[in-house]
This record gives C-alpha cells, sequence and structure tokens, in this order.
C-alpha cells in the first residue's frame, strides 16, 4: 500500500488507464499537465482552501448521532456531515477544484454529466461563481426524478441538456457529455464528477474529495481519541467514498465499506452493484468492474437513487476490492427507503437517498458490534431533492 | 503485409485514391451486411470498415448510434461478425477491417480475439478507445496474427505524438477530419490540404480522412490530399432509409459508385 497509486499512466494495478479517443487524448494530456502544475502551486492550495471554507462552509461537522446509536444498540454512530456543504453535498468539493483549474487553462465553457442532479449543481454553481458558460447533460430519467435539482440548475444559469439514448440515466449522460467534449475540445472543460473516466479524473477527483477523510481523521481523533473502526459510505462512481477512504488507506485497523445500490435486489438483476455482480470491462476511459453481459455489452441498470444508477465504479474501488483493502456490500431500494426515514425521524436529518444507502448499512452492522466501538458514516447529501420520490412512495399527500 | 498493404501499393502504382465504406454489421442483419459488402467491391469499394455494434458508442454521431442499436437488437456480436467476415472472404477479395470499441474484444478475451479473428481473415482492427498507451494488451495478441492496427490522428494530435502513433501503427492511418463525433460536422477542405502536409511530413504510411465526409463532392475535393477517403454515416443513414426496399442494396451501391468516381475524377486537382 506504500507505493504511489496510480502508476504514470493512471493505473491501480491493472485497473484504470486511458482508455480514450485519439480526439479527446490531446485534451486529457493537456489536463493532466495542468493538473501536475496546480498540484505543485502553494498559491493554488490557498486558493482552493480559502474557496473550501468561506464559499462551501467546510469543515464540515463530524456529528455524533446519538438517538440513532441509541436505538440500534451497537456501535458508536457519527455522521460526517457532507450534506451541509453549500449546494447539500460532496460534489462541491470537486467542482470548485476544477473549475479553478479550468480557469488556470483559460477554459470558460464547462460541461457535466449529472445523474441526481447534486454534481450538475455544484458545477452551475461554480461556473456561476467564476463567471463561467455551463452545459449541464442529464438523462431524461433523471431530469423527472429529480426535478428540484433541475430547477437549481437553471436558476444558477446553466443549461440542462437532455439525453436521450440507452436508459435516459447517468451512463448515457456521461456518453452525451463526451461526445460534446470531442466537439468542443479546444475551448471546453469537462468537469467529471466522479472517480471515474480516463487518467487524470480519478487520482484529480480523489485528490480533491479527499479533504473528507482528512477533517474526519483529525475531528474523530479530537472527540474520541483514536481512529475509527469502520468507514461507510454509498458507491456510485465513488467520488466520496474515495474521499473518507483515501486518508485512511495505510490504517489497515481501520475497516472500509462500501455501499453499492442492489436495486430491486440483487436476485432480479435489476440494481446497480458493479463490484458485487460485474467482471472488469471497459467504459468511459477505464478499466474496471462493469456491469455487463457476456458478449461485452454494457446492462442497464435500476437504482432508486439516481447518483448511483450507473454500471461501472471508480477504477481506485476495483483496486481496492481486488487487494482487500476495502470490503463492498449492497442495499437495496427498499432498505435505502427505510433508512432515509429513519434518519429522518431520529435525527431530524434528511440524507440523500444515495447517502441512505450508506445509513442502511450502518443499521445493519451496529447492532453487531460493542458499544465501544465507533462507526462514520459519510453524509454525502441531503435529501431535499428526494422527497418526491418518497413521497410518491408512501403516498403522502 | 497483407490485402491492405497491397491495396495500397496497387492504388499508389496507379495514381488513384481509395474508397474505404464503413457499415454497422447487423444492421438490418448480417446476411444484408454481406449482401451490401458484396455490392461495395463490385462498386469500386477498396477497403471494408465494419463497424462491431457496442451499447456505449462515445465516438459515434446520432446515425450510427441508432444503427447500433438496431445492430444489437438483432443478436449481432463479435462472433457471429466474424462468420459473416468469413463467409465473405469465400466469395469476394476485399480487405476488411474491424472498426469498435474495446470491451466487446476484451470480454471475448484479447488472445481468442486475435485467433478467431485472423482466421475469419480479417485484415486489420481499428478500437476507437484503444489509444498507444493502453493498446499493448491487445496488440500482443493481434500482431502477431498479422491483424493490422489501424490508429486515429486527429486535429488537435501534436506533431511529436503523431511521429509516434505512425511508428506504431500497422495498416494505415485514419485521420479525424473535424473535431467531433462520425457524422456530424462538415471538414472544411483547406484545413485537411494542411493538416495532410503536417501528417506528410511525418509518415510515408498511407493516410485515409473519414469523420463528416458524405457526398461525392467532399470526397473528390479531400481525395487529392490524402490515400483515402472515408465515408460512413452517409451509407449508413442510406441503409436505414431504405431498410424496407428490395433494391436496398442496388440504391447503396451505387452510391459508392457515385463517390468512387468522384474521388477518381478529383486525383490530379
Amino acid at each position: 500500500m506504500k507505493t504511489q497509486l496510480p502508476d504514470r499512466e493512471g493505473h491501480f494495478g491493472v485497473f484504470g488507464g486511458r482508455y480514450a479517443a485519439e480526439t479527446l487524448m490531446p485534451a486529457i494530456i493537456e489536463l493532466e499537465e495542468a493538473y501536475k502544475e496546480i498540484k505543485k502551486d502553494k498559491t493554488f492550495a490557498k486558493e482552493y482552501a480559502s474557496y473550501l471554507r468561506d464559499y462551501s462552509g467546510r469543515e464540515t461537522p463530524l456529528y455524533f448521532a446519538e438517538r440513532l446509536t441509541e436505538k440500534l444498540g451497537g456501535a458508536k454512530i457519527y455522521l460526517k456531515r457532507e450534506d451541509l456543504n453549500h449546494t447539500g453535498s460532496h460534489k462541491i468539493n470537486n467542482t470548485l477544484g476544477q473549475a479553478l483549474l479550468a480557469r488556470r487553462m483559460g477554459k470558460r465553457k464547462i460541461i457535466a454529466e449529472t445523474g441526481a442532479g447534486q454534481h450538475g449543481v455544484a458545477t452551475a454553481t461554480v461556473a456561476a461563481l467564476f463567471g463561467m458558460e455551463c452545459k449541464i447533460f442529464m438523462g431524461r430519467e433523471d431530469i423527472e426524478r429529480q426535478s428540484p435539482n433541475v430547477f437549481r440548475m437553471k436558476i444558477l444559469g446553466a443549461e440542462v441538456v437532455p439525453v436521450i439514448s440507452g436508459t435516459d440515466t447517468l451512463k448515457d449522460a456521461m456518453n452525451e457529455a463526451m461526445r460534446y467534449w470531442v466537439s468542443h475540445v479546444k475551448d471546453t472543460y469537462y468537469v467529471i464528477g466522479t472517480t471515474a473516466g480516463p487518467h487524470p479524473y480519478p487520482v484529480m477527483v480523489r485528490n480533491f474529495q479527499s479533504v473528507i477523510g482528512r477533517e474526519v481523521k483529525r475531528q474523530i481523533l479530537k472527540k474520541e481519541g483514536r481512529l475509527p473502526d469502520v468507514l461507510i459510505a454509498c458507491i456510485g462512481g465513488g467520488s466520496n467514498a474515495m474521499g473518507l477512504f483515501y486518508p485512511f488507506r495505510n490504517d489497515v485497523d481501520v475497516v472500509m465499506t462500501g455501499v453499492e445500490a442492489g436495486g430491486r435486489g440483487i436476485a432480479t438483476g435489476m440494481h446497480a452493484a458493479s463490484i458485487a455482480e460485474g467482471k472488469v470491462g471497459v467504459l468511459h476511459g477505464n478499466k474496471t468492474y462493469l456491469l455487463q453481459d457476456e458478449k461485452g455489452q454494457v446492462r442497464d441498470t435500476c437504482s432508486i437513487a439516481a447518483g448511483l444508477d450507473y454500471p461501472g465504479v471508480g477504477p481506485e474501488h476495483s483496486y481496492l476490492h481486488s487487494i482487500g483493502r476495502a470490503g463492498y456490500v449492497t442495499v437495496d431500494d427498499r432498505e435505502a427507503t427505510d433508512a432515509f426515514l429513519f434518519l429522518s425521524e431520529y435525527e431530524g436529518i434528511i440524507p440523500a437517498m444515495e447517502s441512505a444507502h450508506a445509513v442502511a448499512y450502518a443499521m445493519k452492522l451496529a447492532p453487531t458490534m460493542s458499544r465501544e466501538k465507533v462507526i462514520v458514516i459519510n453524509l454525502s447529501g441531503r435529501g431535499d431533492k428526494d422527497a418526491g420520490i418518497i413521497a410518491e412512495k408512501l403516498e403522502v399527500k | 503485409m497483407g490485402r491492405i498493404g497491397e491495396k495500397f501499393r496497387q492504388l499508389r502504382e496507379k495514381g488513384e485514391k481509395a474508397l474505404v465504406a464503413y457499415i454497422v454489421a447487423g444492421d438490418p442483419s448480417l446476411e444484408i451486411t454481406k449482401e451490401i459488402i458484396l455490392g461495395f467491391k463490385d462498386a469500386g469499394v477498396d477497403i471494408i470498415e465494419l463497424g462491431v455494434p457496442f451499447s456505449d458508442p462515445t465516438a459515434d454521431g446520432p446515425v450510427i448510434q441508432v444503427a447500433s442499436g438496431r445492430a444489437l437488437e438483432q443478436g449481432t456480436d463479435l462472433v457471429s461478425i466474424l462468420d459473416m467476415v468469413e463467409s465473405v472472404n469465400k466469395s469476394a477479395d476485399i480487405p476488411i477491417v474491424l472498426f469498435g470499441y474495446y470491451n466487446p474484444i476484451f470480454a471475448y478475451g484479447n488472445k481468442r480475439f486475435a485467433q478467431r479473428a485472423r482466421a475469419s481473415g480479417v485484415d486489420g482492427i481499428l478500437v476507437v478507445d484503444l489509444p498507444p498507451e493502453e493498446s499493448r494488451e491487445l496488440r500482443k495478441y493481434t500482431d502477431q496474427a498479422d491483424i493490422g492496427f489501424i490508429s486515429l490522428l486527429a486535429p488537435t494530435t501534436s506533431s511529436e505524438r503523431i511521429r509516434k502513433i505512425s511508428e506504431e501503427a500497422t495498416g494505415f492511418l485514419y485521420y479525424v477530419s473535424i473535431t467531433g463525433v462520425t457524422g456530424t460536422k462538415k471538414p472544411r477542405v483547406s484545413d485537411i490540404r494542411d493538416e495532410m502536409k503536417r501528417v506528410r511530413r511525418i509518415t510515408e504510411m498511407p493516410v485515409v480522412v473519414g469523420f463528416g465526409i458524405s457526398t461525392p463532392g467532399q470526397a473528390g475535393e479531400i481525395a487529392p490530399y490524402a490515400d483515402g477517403i472515408v465515408v460512413g454515416s452517409a451509407f449508413v443513414h442510406m441503409i436505414e432509409e431504405h431498410a424496407g426496399d428490395s433494391n436496398m442494396v442496388n440504391i447503396v451501391s451505387d452510391y459508392a459508385k457515385e463517390i468512387k468516381t468522384a474521388i477518381h475524377k478529383g486525383r490530379n486537382l
């Protein structure tokens, strides 16, 4: 684990890399060079840190969920409150970093894909902040089920481009964003929202998000005087999980668990559990676990959480899985919905449906652990956007 | 270097340029794909580029996207395409290049694919999302099987990178004439003229130009600056439009003939 990953070509073991068309390679290499520059640049680091603090409101609290802990009767549960960031999720950590980078590169136009709309909102927000033109690609189905975020993006001045192909969800939005990028590569910066895509995106997004884990480490040492026993985060592409896990990668006693979307149940085949059910494949510029049929065609996915509804997963997660450093489990739509309501009722915190997957797994795990043990859940986003889905499910009028 | 090299050698000798015709295998069916290939050969097409359908064709525009979808619905897969190529090779002699994305090949198995493609008589492959940085894992097998590894060059590719790519490529180079996906923008002839000069200074390998060339007029204008012209979306669109017609193969072949004639006329500009 001490070796520096990824390697120079962006490989995490056999995963990752740069499986991109030549039409994009020069732009990807340009981005890599620019990213290398800012990584060494103290002025950039200062500027980024000041936006995280003064604009997004970091650091976010590490909150001891006392009632939740009592109710479950086992390990102590802490919530990393990424939902309290400006725009309501961890996505802003990454979009601030990438927008500052885009500005350095002299790009005035930014584009992004989005599933739940959290990354879209976070991108539209930084575009407004830095006076950039912004286009967000979003699957038609996601536009319908996450409409509050669509309005927010429009209010922020972004153009939301509906994507009608495939299953009309996140994967298709990413396909279309890549096509648009190829066509406007000279003046456009593509803000990928997760730890996927061709190198250097997975490592860059991880590094921008790892502020989460660094804060958790500091905060838990202050509150508990020791490191946590278990970290739990939901996984779509895996950016909030990678951000939490990465600073703990060498603390081998800390168990790291990613929660994939079990959709309507693994047995039904209608889910988005890439690590649990996928095989190694290549999509969107990287090699990783991928939900695909035996012919190598990408399978349709299904999850109540639009942000997890993706057939791949960040290559570093595939790597952590392959070496056994992180574990990956699944939670289905019903369990996530129950957790969504449970956290709302017992803590007064409405989690994003994505984050509710992490909460659901903690609800299973905590009662099996003793009271001295400590669990940290990454509460990656807030759930206002999901009120409609839940209301429909519960027939709340 | 097999049939591709031989083809370009013959064309250069005669001072002619290649017409490379792209269609999606299995759209509307593999039987008809075979008929179209045979029709193309009679129409004077020099090289066939056979699109292997993929669920997520990120380098393709809408025309090829929906054609790939139709082909997949027909159950078209790598093996059935290779069987069809083998059957074409029994009745006609025309170089065939598979054009597609990496995952279907990777899922089938790189070694197994190379052996099978070789046995079917595939002359070359163009794997869109496999740049030189990642191509070793496949070329380990396809080079050994003497299958050409055709590489893309883009308007944004630096001269240094063109050198590297052309040193490693086999078969021919495919210059992408627009910054965009297939069958969308129209390329500017003056840009291509300048760009091809740049490429020519670096490599002697045959270079074809494609993406966005759809008419005989365009093909005739661009041909003088290249070793060949690729037409894809225009054929795929015609196939879609005339899918039900009994004379669809003739309509598509006639169009290929028109383009070939225009390329021929344009050669000495």
